[in-house]
């Protein structure tokens, strides 16, 4: 088999699962009758559609299409850190607090670069934790956590 | 005079000082980050929104409001000044922007930008005034049924002036609406796709939603590609414009300010589409075509008076009917809904002063924008010389430290990085996250009217197609997809998206 539109057969196989599997949750819930629709009637009926989608897109790319397209090339640096940067930050937020989350995620993300420059992301880690601190915990008074949760001993 | 009673509540709302200070602000926000490609009106608008909570809600729309239309000024100053469009709307403005501006006439092209804006502003900012009662006032004649189609033509518009693929359009904007199911069923109190996680029991969050495909995942995309910036060296020399061109201008600022107009009404459109086709009718219609691409001031003109002319009449939906049209105007339903005003026909009668007021400060935003920005584009082109390297891990931080505002949970966040993965594997496949985003946020509300609809009917689903308005709704909804099926619409379409990407 050969598949001539590997982008199409991707998305396609995408919908297909999110298809499958929003159908298959709604038929663990009330269906409903037409009239009386229960919480599982919309999204079984979307999930049903969504996978039928799918499908067509899948078949469609294998028969048609001009040939095999070269994929833009994929690196994987900026996905995993820009990525595992952004998780971090969600994290370490409240048990490490504003001040330590930010400096690390600044570092983190700037790895992700290909001009990455240690001390430049350095003084860009706290240059940007004193525009945060003075805008959103200073003037806005954001509710966010600001200090390490075992020196203020709040959870 | 109903209506001028009604634009001088408008006025006396927008003129108090402290509406005016935040439209000012507003403004001032939107052209800087319109000025700085990668973080757009979206970001922008869901990272101030909590900061919002404290001010009253007409204020708030006001800033807000300021932000998105802001942002397309600062926009064309870079694509005139550097090539780079700051917002995906001025990309038509590089074309012939850019070369005025290496023939020296940078100050022409960012002056004819400026009044071509400021002039559709003041024309859209009327025509809101003029069919907000009447549009409105067909409304309250909707019922379930009409809602329902209303919605399916609006979320088939989305999918029309997508690019790329309809099918795949298609498959994100059911995707979309199946990611608006998630959370709580305002009928039965049953919770879907929350799989016993709490943070869900509420349903997927706009804005880690939005934050995700488009904030995250574009940061992606720019550091996957090695971009180069050149920022103009030469100065810019004199802002007038020569009699000839002013000639050549005026016409074209009136045509692009009517195209903007209608094509910011339709559902789905909006400022993109509104700047690309303007363009292509004053190529379509010139004498010398050839100039096009080459400096034409009539190139700079019409997509900037249509984008500016879209960017407010594509309020008019939201306002009248409470459906919004495009990713930012449903930012700004958020922002209504959580400042406790529930976007739709009620607005006008329950909210006057909001409403004026939010329409004629687009006026006035729209004049401080030409004064602002004219002496200020040497701040803005400063700017730019920020290297990207310092810029996007800031863009993120501020991005990030918004969601868990919303809501002080961490699992948002969470859910941002999940959707920037998602928004960046799709744009690798070539589909588009914008109809995906409509979806979502029509998913509920098609839901509720459906099922409203369905039991009023008592399960006959002809109720759609026997009461006229929704019949109407859909029957265009059809033609529409009717017509990019066509082979000669769809190859000219594929064209069109083409020398936009």
């Amino acid at each position: 088999m050969h598949i001539k539109r590997a982008k199409d057969f991707k998305a396609g196989l995408i919908f297909i699962f999110f298809g499958i599997g929003s159908a298959a949750f709604s038929g663990t819930y009330q269906i409903g009758t037409s009239a009386r629709m229960g919480p599982g009637y919309f999204p079984f009926v979307l999930g049903g559609v969504l996978a039928g989608l799918g499908l067509v897109i899948v078949l469609r790319s294998l028969s048609r299409g001009e040939g095999m397209r070269k994929a833009r090339s994929f690196r994987a640096k900026p996905v995993v850190l820009v990525l595992s940067s952004v998780v971090l930050f969600g994290l370490l937020l409240r048990p490490l607090g504003l001040i330590f989350s930010t400096v690390i995620l600044i570092i983190v993300s700037s790895m992700a670069s290909d001009e990455f420059k240690k001390k430049e992301a350095i003084l860009n880690a706290f240059v940007l934790l004193a525009i945060v601190l003075i805008i959103f915990v200073y003037f806005l008074k954001f509710q966010i956590p600001v200090w390490p949760s075992f020196l203020t001993g709040r959870i | 005079m109903e209506l001028l009673s009604n634009l001088a509540l408008g006025f006396q709302t927008a003129i108090s000082p402290l509406n005016l200070f935040y439209c000012f602000l507003g403004v001032l926000i939107g052209t800087l980050i319109g000025v700085l490609p990668g973080i757009g009106p979206v970001q922008t608008i869901a990272i101030l929104l909590p900061a919002t909570f404290a001010l009253p809600p007409v204020t708030a729309l006001i800033m807000l409001a300021g932000i998105y239309y802001g942002a397309q000024y600062g926009g064309s100053t870079t694509s005139i000044l550097v090539n780079v469009p700051g917002e995906a709307s001025s990309v038509v403005t590089c074309m012939d922007g850019y070369q005025m501006a290496l023939q020296g006439r940078a100050g022409a092209a960012l002056t004819i930008a400026a009044l071509g804006s400021f002039v559709a502003g003041c024309f859209a900012t009327l025509l809101l005034a003029v069919l907000a009662i009447p549009l409105s006032e067909v409304a309250f004649k909707f019922g379930p049924a009409e809602y329902f189609s209303l919605m399916v033509f609006g979320l088939i518009g989305s999918i029309v002036f997508a690019s790329g693929s309809v099918i795949k359009a298609v498959g994100m904007v059911v995707l979309g609406l199946i990611l608006g199911m998630v959370g709580t069923d305002i009928t039965s109190g049953t919770h879907r796709f929350s799989f016993g996680i709490p943070e869900l029991a509420d349903g997927i969050g706009f804005v880690p939603l939005a934050m995700g495909l488009f904030g995250i995942s574009e940061i992606i995309k720019s550091l996957e590609r090695k971009e180069k910036r050149e920022v103009l060296k030469s100065k810019i020399m004199g802002f007038w414009m020569s009699k000839k061109e002013i000639r050549a201008a005026a016409p074209a600022v009136a045509r692009g300010t009517l195209t903007g107009s209608l094509l910011g009404i339709l559902p789905g459109g909006g400022v993109i589409l509104a700047s690309f086709i303007s363009y292509m009718l004053e190529k379509r219609i010139s004498r010398d075509p050839q100039s096009f691409g080459k400096g034409n001031i009539r190139g700079v003109a019409a997509p900037e008076s249509a984008n500016n002319a879209a960017s407010q009449t594509c309020f008019v939906p939201l306002l009248t009917l409470g459906i919004p049209s495009n990713v930012i105007l449903a930012m700004m339903a958020g922002a209504m809904i959580i400042h406790g005003i529930q976007p739709g026909p009620r607005v006008i009668s329950s909210n006057p002063e909001l409403f004026w007021g939010v329409i004629v400060s687009m006026w006035v935003g729209n004049l401080m924008l030409v004064i602002l920005n004219l002496p200020l584009i040497g701040v803005w082109v400063k700017l730019l010389s920020v290297p990207y390297r310092l810029l996007y891990p800031a863009i993120l931080l501020f991005c990030c430290i918004g969601i868990y505002s919303v809501n002080n949970n961490t699992f948002d966040i969470g859910l941002t990085a999940f959707f920037g993965l998602l928004g960046y594997t799709f744009a690798k496949l070539e589909c588009e996250p914008a109809p995906l985003i409509l979806g979502f946020v029509l998913g509920p509300m098609m839901e509720e009217n459906l099922r409203r609809g369905m039991l009023l009917s008592r399960g006959d689903p002809s109720v759609f197609f026997t009461r006229p308005l929704s019949l109407a709704f859909l029957l265009m909804a059809f033609a529409m997809l009717i017509v990019i099926a066509l082979p000669a619409i769809r190859r000219k379409r594929e064209d069109a998206f083409h020398e936009e990407g």
